[in-house]
């Protein structure tokens, strides 16, 4: 589905990635750990098309495609879907206009046959429902006031709508209590199937008690330094990164 | 100073007949007249070098053609369709090109109870007429007074509660330049409460000047809601003023929007004459094309313990031009006052242009008073949002406009104006119709 080859890439002038491999097949679940500053939120940015974060080596293909090609957009109506560590709030724009342009968008891109505004009501309650998001949320601004754990929810309440390929969780779970970890992840194991993917990006091996990987990476100083199965995970909870240093040079 | 060639010219004009009385009222008007034709023909004519028109040049009313007074038109009721707001069910006053038109207008005899109508020509007596524009007299205010032929007094008596809400539907329809003289005086008395929409409108190929005062006097405990809508095409020419007093404990609640007309100017005054009082005046403007918006506001909080709350927001498109300046007026007495002020622009091209300032004059020394004025372009975090869900650039620029926008328009009071302005301006950002639905398919929720 994915493959991530040599990548390098530059914000503001900064190294941050500096020749990351990774290939995902479809279905898979990778969880990407490692320090703060590793690089794992640019992968994320890079991977969705962010303007200031250059890719100045190396490739991305998605399903055969060129993905460093396309623009923003374009990636999202491919599949890529980025759940925010951040949601932006857009006062003035209520979330259901904002689900529709953007489901009609990638619909319209994957040419499948466009929702009515009813078909598409009910599927937006049922996206709420899932994630434990009162309706009336559907009628405020995009993340206007919403809380963290309200933003969080209302990420996954999207990609529901939007059906992604590949799902990058840019620490959903941070600033989450228990429960909301827990209507997160289910939200996320209820899209998980054979041909739909996922990279969790996460600090805390928590998450993954809910959303078991199948594959762990460690990325430090931009590079993946380690991979192993959800165990690694553990390891990692217990041993912390110290004791990986050595293998990232 | 001496008048210029061309203002002399217009004085001496046909606009300004002198009045013969024939009552004690019209006594008064004649005077009122007379006194106002001899200030617009006294008062020189802006140049950039007068301070409030320092950025709105008048070159369009330079040569004079829109001086000639606007011909009685008539227009099919079918013709006056397209101008209709769903739902508002509002007793409609119809003007054209300045003339009160009463077969197109609602029965004047069956109104709401405690409202009249009546011309300013047949009123008993002037009541408060030209009293609050007249402390803040400008020249066009002076013409227009000078040459009031149609001005109509509107009163709500002690008590009323009028639901209906009165429309009065501006149109300018004249098919050369012409001017246009509109002036509503709105009285409301002490705890009575009512609602002045007022529309402004044109039909195609219309070349109207339009000079349009109303004045709004809110009495004791009273409430007032008022929207002022331009949207005339851009053939036509806007300068008007609204003046307000406020009196003790009463509220005003304005909302102002500007898309329509070539040049527009509005002189928005709003004077508190009893504790205890608010009002609001919030706004719109999105001029495109080489449109010209000029908001001239003042609160004059001259008594204490009254609160004013003032956002304007605008789009400036294209190679088009804003101007907003938002003065608070804080005299000497006028203690515990808090008086807010925020005015935010973005601008979507990189030849608009736009002039804030905000104006802070505070003579008592235990107020609040907060005012910011902001120019920007469209949220770049919240573009890329957008489009990492598959939003194409173009479109997340409209949704982001129109947010910007609507974010003052879901807070007006009034569900069938909401309706009515909703697709109207996302019409304007939006020239796909798929979008523009799901902009305005809010109501499915």
């Amino acid at each position: 589905m994915l493959t991530i080859e040599n990548l390098q890439a530059n914000v503001s002038d900064k190294n941050i990635l500096k020749g990351l491999n990774l290939e995902i097949k479809p279905g898979e679940v990778h969880a990407i750990m490692g320090p703060n500053g590793a690089g794992k939120s640019t992968l994320g940015h890079v991977l969705a098309g962010r303007d200031g974060y250059e890719v100045s080596g190396g490739s991305v293909t998605l399903e055969g495609k060129d993905l460093l090609a396309l623009e923003c957009e374009e990636r999202a109506r491919e599949g890529i879907f980025l759940a925010f560590q951040y949601p932006v709030e857009i006062p003035g724009v209520s979330n259901m206009e904002f689900l529709k342009a953007s489901v009609d968008a990638v619909r319209k891109h994957r040419e499948l046959p466009a929702w009515d505004a009813v078909s598409f009501m009910k599927k937006a309650r049922e996206a709420c429902t899932a994630v434990n998001l009162d309706q009336q949320f559907l009628k405020r601004g995009v993340n206007e006031g919403f809380s963290g754990g309200e933003k969080k929810r209302n990420e996954i309440m999207q990609m529901m709508l939007l059906e992604p390929k590949l799902a990058i969780l840019d620490e959903t779970d941070s600033g989450l209590d228990i429960d909301a970890l827990q209507v997160v992840a289910n939200g996320v194991n209820a899209l998980r199937s054979p041909d739909r993917s996922f990279i969790v990006v996460t600090h805390y091996q928590r998450l993954l008690d809910f959303i078991v990987p199948d594959y762990v990476h460690v990325l430090a100083d931009g590079k993946i330094v380690k991979s192993g199965d959800k165990n690694l995970a553990l390891e990692l909870e217990e041993k912390g990164y110290g004791w990986l240093e050595g293998e990232s040079a | 100073m001496t008048s210029t060639p061309l203002h002399a010219a217009i004085a001496a004009g046909s606009t300004l007949n002198s009045r013969t009385a024939t009552s004690h009222a019209t006594t008064k008007i004649a005077d009122m007249q007379n006194a106002a034709a001899h200030a617009w023909a006294q008062t020189p004519w802006p140049t950039r070098t007068t301070e409030a028109w320092k950025y709105t040049p008048l070159k369009a009313l330079e040569k004079g053609e829109h001086f000639t007074p606007a011909a009685k038109n008539t227009l099919t009721s079918d013709a006056l369709k397209p101008f209709e707001i769903n739902r508002l069910e509002a007793l409609t006053l119809v003007f054209i090109d300045g003339h009160f038109c009463a077969e197109q207008s609602d029965d004047l005899t069956q109104l709401p109870t405690g409202m009249t109508i009546e011309h300013l020509s047949d009123a008993s007596d002037l009541g408060q007429f030209n009293k609050a524009a007249g402390e803040h007299a400008t020249l066009f205010g002076e013409l227009n007074t000078a040459s009031i032929d149609a001005a109509l007094v509107i009163s709500v008596a002690k008590n009323a509660q009028v639901i209906q809400p009165v429309r009065v539907l501006n149109i300018a329809s004249a098919n050369k330049p012409c001017l246009a003289n509109a002036r509503i005086l709105w009285q409301q008395a002490p705890h009575s409460k009512a609602t002045l929409v007022e529309h402004f409108v044109s039909t195609q190929g219309s070349h109207t000047f339009t000079n349009s005062i109303t004045e709004l006097f809110v009495g004791e405990n009273a409430e007032c809601e008022h929207y002022r809508l331009h949207l005339e095409d851009e053939a036509n020419l806007h300068i008007g003023g609204v003046y307000s007093h406020v009196h003790k404990h009463a509220r005003l609640n304005s909302f102002y929007l500007a898309m329509g007309a070539n040049l527009q100017r509005v002189d928005v005054v709003t004077q508190f004459e009893g504790e205890g009082a608010e009002a609001v005046n919030n706004g719109v403007y999105l001029p495109r094309n080489k449109q010209l918006v000029d908001f001239h506001t003042c609160i004059e909080h001259k008594v204490p313990h009254c609160n004013s709350h003032e956002t304007f927001r605008g789009i400036i498109g294209d190679s088009a031009r804003a101007v907003f300046n938002g003065r608070i007026h804080i005299h000497k007495d006028a203690q515990k006052t808090l008086a807010e002020l925020s005015n935010k622009n973005l601008l979507t091209s990189n030849k608009a242009e736009v002039n804030t300032k905000p104006e802070l004059e505070i003579y008592a020394d235990d107020v609040r008073c907060a005012h910011g004025a902001t120019i920007a372009e469209l949220d770049a975090l919240a573009m890329h949002y957008l489009r990492t869900r598959g939003i194409g650039q173009a479109e997340a620029q409209v949704m982001l406009s129109f947010g910007f926008i609507n974010e003052l328009i879901e807070q007006l009071n009034n569900a069938a104006i909401v309706e009515y302005l909703r697709p109207v301006i996302a019409q304007r950002f939006a020239n796909k119709s798929e979008l523009l639905d799901s902009l305005t398919n809010n109501a499915l929720i």
